[in-house]
């Protein structure tokens, strides 16, 4: 694969980033950037919208149209973006607390409406930018700042719930292999339609070491060891398959899209 | 103004003749909510946008919707929302990320019964201070109250005007006697919409799309339109880059409400009636101010020197011209359904020089002019 300018996509006067050592996030923009390559998107026609929290930051370090918008929301500015100008490439970038807790209202629906923008979910399983809270998918019993004694909850597969509302493209990769995971944002990108991609990004600041994973190597060791390929998770049972990260693509298929709804409505009744 | 001519002259209520104006705006994106009694202007908007090539969809919930309008006018589309007031309040944090973001856009809250779910159906100006403070932190609050059908015609032709030409969102306040009242509206209109001059696209080169001071901010290049920069709702400089420099971080909060106040004279908006030489001056907005006029009517017609000021442009506040209406005045009568909210700030306008008599109701049935024609003679 040809090596991709960094810079000529980065706004390198806001680099470093906020991003803690060993924080997956930086691996993922860089994944996304190549992924935009060789899409062959440009910065004009591009858009990245992002939400708040640790994810949120993405769109400051970026040199494209950028939105930094309000907790869990920016899905819904990227609708307003995308239905007023259709050509645009609309990117958003959300976290597991801003996409799937305070936001999922917004994803589900997008989702349903199967309006052609790409949501990115970087997903640490914890609120890293407030300190360490636990989020809808921090793991049943993993430790958190507001989960003492261990999270009694129960996590959400939030890339299920998304493939189950609608949408024509959904994959799960992790920034541990990136090559997949480019390979996963580029189709995302290029599918007409709503897609999804949920990227499983450490947090060894605020997860990792209040739960026996101490370093980003450790980190990063436990991504390699529970990933499993779509195709062999389907021998596991479902037990077998909890704690495992489930990577490759889920869903693909090729609903009619909204805006092109809408705009054959306006030719309905225009030429009526 | 090919809408126009098909429309002399019809029948509308105040919620169409905001839907039908928006389009004469030239407002081409509406997202929105169902909620009563503001639901005529989504349902209006989804069966006319499309026929000129808008767009309307309906949300998720109020702060999709409110998110969605700021993200269609960064797209370069003239955007509204309409909602009434336990949607206005779920929307103010989208709201202070306009004001923030410097972003146009225009907010219809046709206001009912409150707090909570309140009285759904029947008619409050309970929003008047949550369309000033409902957000958090400072910011520009422009508020335009309609009490007639030609008024609400004329005020969401300003309020677009106003949104652009200041970059901030505008609040068009009705309440749900203006909302579902059915009047005659007679275009082209007798009295047109003060509007001011818009600026041609600024030049691409080294654009600062949030330049602080000068008279007013820069226009909004729209994205995708070859100037990338960013947006934030953090306080930023005049790039749009997030700051924590104490000096820009104070300039931009500071811009931000400025920016309106120096236009302060140019935004009010006010009617008078019998202001010259009355003893009582009654004050009222909205549905309210349509039995003022006839407490007034009636009150002169006993020999009394009553006169009427209402507002049409609520924030910023005009106080200069309550001042000059209340010149001669000896007593204010503010008449509002609500406990008061405008009765402390005309108060406050008039130095507490004069008394200040309200009279409000909040049981959901409108204030009648008999009812204010008792408080003017001192009879409640």
């Amino acid at each position: 694969m040809e090596r991709v300018d960094y810079d000529k996509y980065l706004r390198t006067s806001r680099i470093p980033h906020l991003w803690c050592p060993g924080c997956g996030h930086g691996i993922a923009m860089k994944s996304i950037i190549r992924a935009v390559d060789h899409a062959g998107w440009t910065k004009e026609d591009t858009v990245w919208v992002s939400g708040i929290g640790c994810s949120g930051r993405i769109t400051g370090y970026v040199d494209f149209n950028t939105l930094h918008t309000t907790h869990g929301r920016a899905i819904a500015f990227a609708t307003g973006i995308k239905l007023a100008n259709p050509k645009l490439n609309v990117v958003v970038v959300t976290g597991d607390g801003d996409g799937i807790a305070i936001g999922g209202n917004h994803l589900i629906h997008a989702a349903r409406r199967n309006l052609d923008i790409t949501v990115v979910l970087l997903n640490n399983n914890i609120y890293g930018m407030t300190g360490g809270q636990c989020s809808p998918t921090t793991p049943q019993g993993a430790m958190a700042t507001t989960a003492p004694y261990g999270n009694i909850e129960h996590p959400f597969d939030i890339a299920s719930v998304v493939a189950a509302c609608g949408g024509n493209y959904v994959a799960r990769g992790t920034v541990y292999n990136v090559n997949e995971l480019e390979k996963l944002m580029r189709q995302a990108f290029l599918k007409h339609g709503f897609s999804f991609i949920e990227v499983m990004s450490p947090c060894p600041t605020a997860f990792g070491r209040r739960n026996k994973l101490k370093n980003s190597i450790a980190m990063m060791k436990d991504l390699k060891e529970r990933s499993i390929s779509v195709k062999k998770a389907k021998d596991l049972t479902d037990d077998e398959r909890e704690d495992r990260i489930v990577s490759g693509v889920l869903l693909d298929r090729e609903k009619v899209e909204y805006t092109d709804m809408y705009r054959q409505l306006i030719e309905q009744l225009r030429g009526s | 103004m090919g809408t126009e001519q098909k429309l002399v002259p019809r029948l509308l209520t105040g919620n169409e003749a905001v839907a039908l104006a928006a389009i004469e705006a030239g407002a081409r994106f509406f997202a929105g909510y169902p909620i009563t009694p503001s639901s005529e202007i989504a349902e209006t908007l989804s069966r006319e946008l499309p026929k000129v090539g808008g767009v309307f969809i309906q949300m998720e919930d109020e702060i999709a919707a409110m998110s969605a309008i700021i993200g269609a006018s960064l797209a370069g589309v003239r955007t509204l929302t309409a909602t009434s007031g336990p949607g206005f309040s779920l929307k103010q944090e989208a709201i202070g990320y306009a004001c923030e973001t410097e972003v146009p856009c225009v907010v219809v809250n046709v206001m009912r019964g409150g707090p909570s779910t309140g009285l759904p159906t029947l008619p409050a100006q309970g929003d008047v201070m949550q369309a000033k403070w409902g957000t958090h932190g400072d910011h520009p609050a422009i508020v335009l109250c309609p009490e007639r059908i030609d008024d609400a015609w004329r005020l969401t032709l300003r309020a677009f005007n106003i949104a652009d030409k200041f970059r901030t969102p505008v609040i068009l306040l009705l309440d749900e006697i203006v909302g579902h009242l059915t009047e005659k509206l007679e275009l082209p209109l007798k009295q047109q919409p003060k509007l001011f001059d818009l600026p041609a696209a600024p030049s691409k080169e080294g654009y600062l799309p949030y330049r602080f001071g000068g008279d007013f901010p820069p226009p909004l290049i729209p994205v995708g339109q070859g100037v990338p920069y960013h947006v934030t709702g953090l306080l930023h400089d005049e790039t749009g880059f997030p700051t924590n420099d104490p000096d820009l971080a104070e300039r931009n909060a500071r811009w931000l409400v400025d920016k309106v106040e120096k236009h302060k004279d140019e935004l009010a908006d006010f009617e008078t009636d019998g202001v010259e030489d009355c003893d009582t001056l009654v004050f009222a907005y909205g549905g309210c101010a349509r039995s003022a006029r006839g407490a007034v009517k009636m009150a002169r017609e006993k020999g009394l020197k009553v006169g009427l000021f209402k507002p049409i442009t609520l924030w910023p506040f005009p106080e200069k011209e309550l001042q000059e209406a209340a010149k001669t005045a000896k007593r204010v009568v503010v008449a509002e359904m609500n406990l008061g909210q405008m009765a402390h700030e005309v108060e406050w306008a008039l130095g507490r020089r004069i008394p200040i008599v309200l009279h409000s109701k909040l049981g959901g049935e409108p204030i009648l002019p008999s009812e204010i024609l008792a408080t003017i003679e001192g009879r409640d």
